[in-house]
């Protein structure tokens, strides 16, 4: 692999005035940029950084980002964990926006990867479609538009994807529970199959926790 | 005069074509593709979420089901992003090990591929010689994991354990009489190194046979040559990896470019394609094959010259030994700990890919701290792949939809998660 260190310097040079933030952790370039500012960062990216591919896109929903569920409440010890859980605790007004959209990209002449992340707001948030610069974009975004949401302006055929016909909410969110909101079943009566809210509880077998270890925290940041 | 419009066809979801659940929307111009519109989802398991809930190491045998023909290769991008956020790597032993698997399941790959493609466009011989090749290769699966498909053979620190010096025995049954059995055990003597050996030595000659039928076949080649051709910008601006992007003449394998575990130790070679159409494809993937059988008889040489560890000692994050935890507190409270609660990971990103017999299968890792991932993304090789679907099938025949399928290499567990 090219050097990353230089790769960095180049783009800090190159996007001074658009980065939020850059940093170089386990030999990978992470660029922060605003969401507005993003076409014209990844448009100079393929055309005079070459990274011709688009590896990957995503979105991250930054909810519940470094909160455990072990310490929410002291009535865990009496009442076993599952009750000790509640999940309005959580909401908090974090300084970070929401949502944000993850960009892998490769360059094949260079042999370098960069990862581009775009934080963006609002119930509804959105972001400018990449899919002029990279094709490839086209089903990555319909994805994160799903599971997150996420709206692509100017992508041409913005429809869900992954989920089932009807489907309605995005799945991936944090505050979307693991086992969903509605469950289907066959009605002999109606002669079909229909939805309705899901019967089990939600449950959590393994908690949360955030613990410290600082063998591993040397070790990665030593890297 | 009467009005002439397109005909809409449904492809899939149940057509034995379709490679699994595939409902392809088509837009028909008598025969010709107008449009093609893939329908995907219907095997959609939120993997991702579900390893948000879990542990790290609980996670590794869902990666299995992602591509559930390689599925070897799916955990090694999952081991490798956790190892990279812990800052540890596995002993060189567990290493070769790994790349000895990688490369045994791209050949199990890639003869389901051959079979199956073959199968679709008329070549009904080439699934029986697959299968009957792909069933050593899985006895070699169960004998070092006990699973002949789900393995969750590699862990976060190595792998599960060494590799066994004895195979297991077929019994004679109402299928197999004791002359077939003394037959199939002939090469499951000795140890499981002992049986790669021996499939490596034959396995050259099988693809010879394959190439036979295949190669020069009028009907294969009237069906292949030309179909789905990709230039290499086209591939490059639809995010192509793996044999897609080499089918197309672009040189990039990250075994050789990003070497990762003991790649850059073992000698290959890189075959690429000129015309970026499905011949060309069906061509790469089959020297593949024998460039894995030369890597795993590399592997093979080193193992047998030497011996270690195959897992860390490492027990925040490695299971203690069986008889360990019998006698010694710490050992039990460490098994108990790491099959609970698991280990806390510090908090960072991380993107880790491996070239999975597919393309570039990669895990990107977010963590916060905690014990389970924040975010797992799962980039799926076939996923833009099968996005280019209405690319490479504008104007062809409907016919050739499926012989573009095939050249795909669709496994619709990576590509719906």
């Amino acid at each position: 692999m090219a050097d990353t260190q230089t790769l960095l310097t180049q783009l800090q040079e190159r996007f001074a005035s658009e980065l939020l933030n850059a940093e170089l952790a386990l030999a990978e370039v992470t660029l922060e940029v605003p969401a507005n500012q993003i076409l014209t960062v990844c448009q100079a990216l393929r055309d005079e950084f070459q990274f011709e591919e688009l590896i990957d896109l995503c979105g991250i929903d930054y909810l519940e980002y470094g909160q455990a569920d072990w310490e929410t409440s002291s009535r865990a010890t009496n009442t076993g964990f599952s009750r000790g859980v509640d999940k309005a605790v959580y909401r908090e007004d974090q300084e970070k926006p929401r949502f944000a959209v993850v960009y892998h990209l490769l360059s094949i002449q260079h042999n370098q990867r960069v990862r581009v992340r775009a934080f963006t707001e609002g119930e509804l948030p959105r972001i400018d479609s990449v899919i002029s610069i990279w094709a490839a974009a086209n089903w990555f975004e319909r994805e994160a538009f799903d599971m997150y949401g996420i709206l692509f302006d100017g992508h041409p055929d913005l429809r869900r994807l992954l989920t089932d016909y009807g489907f309605i909410g995005h799945p991936f969110r944090k505050d979307f529970p693991l086992i969903g909101e509605v469950e289907m079943r066959y009605d002999p009566e109606k002669g079909r199959v229909v939805y309705q809210p899901v019967s089990i509880d939600p449950r959590v077998l393994v908690p949360r926790v955030i613990r410290h270890d600082n063998r591993y925290t040397k070790a990665s940041e030593a890297q | 005069m009467p009005e002439i419009r397109n005909y809409t066809m449904n492809f899939g979801p149940q057509h034995p074509a379709a490679h699994g659940v595939l409902r392809l929307v088509l837009e028909l111009d008598g025969e010709v593709i107008e449009r093609a519109d893939p329908h995907i989802g219907l095997l959609h398991r939120a993997t991702e979420k579900l390893a948000e809930s879990k542990p790290f190491n609980q996670s590794v045998p869902y990666m299995d089901r992602l591509d559930y023909v390689s599925m070897m290769c799916n955990e090694h991008a999952y081991v490798m992003a956790v190892e990279k956020l812990l800052g540890i790597e596995a002993p060189i032993r567990a290493q070769y090990i790994r790349v000895m698997f990688d490369e045994i399941t791209r050949i199990l790959n890639h003869l389901m591929w051959i079979g199956a493609h073959g199968l679709d466009i008329g070549a009904m011989t080439m699934f029986l010689y697959a299968f009957r090749e792909r069933e050593d290769l899985m006895d070699c699966y169960e004998s070092v994991s006990g699973a002949r498909m789900h393995a969750a053979y590699y862990r976060p620190g190595g792998v599960y354990r060494d590799l066994p010096t004895v195979m297991p025995q077929y019994q004679p049954s109402r299928w197999r009489n004791q002359k077939e059995v003394d037959r199939i055990n002939g090469d499951r003597q000795g140890s499981l190194l002992d049986f790669i050996e021996r499939f490596t030595e034959r396995f050259p000659k099988c693809v010879d046979e394959y190439e036979t039928l295949l190669t020069d076949n009028r009907i294969w080649k009237q069906r292949t040559v030309g179909i789905g051709v990709v230039s290499p910008e086209q591939a490059m601006q639809l995010g192509f990896s793996g044999p897609m992007l080499r089918g197309s003449g672009i040189a990039w394998d990250l075994r050789k470019k990003q070497p990762y575990e003991v790649y850059d130790k073992v000698d290959f070679d890189i075959p690429i394609g000129v015309n970026g159409d499905c011949y060309d494809r069906y061509l790469v993937r089959m020297e593949e094959m024998r460039q894995s059988n030369r890597i795993i008889k590399q592997c093979i040489d080193w193992l047998r010259a030497n011996s270690g560890p195959v897992m860390l000692g490492e027990h925040k994050i490695t299971p203690p030994k069986r008889e360990a935890m019998k006698g010694d507190m710490e050992a039990l409270i460490h098994h108990f700990k790491l099959f609970s609660e698991g280990y806390c990971i510090p908090a960072g990103e991380v993107y880790s890919a491996v070239e999975h017999p597919k393309g570039e299968f990669g895990i990107y890792l977010v963590s916060d701290g905690a014990n389970k991932p924040y975010r797992l993304k799962i980039r799926a090789p076939g996923f833009p792949h099968l996005a280019a679907m209405d690319a490479m099938a504008r104007g062809h025949m409907l016919a050739d939809v499926v012989a573009i399928i095939g050249t795909m290499d669709i496994v619709f567990g990576e590509i719906d998660r």
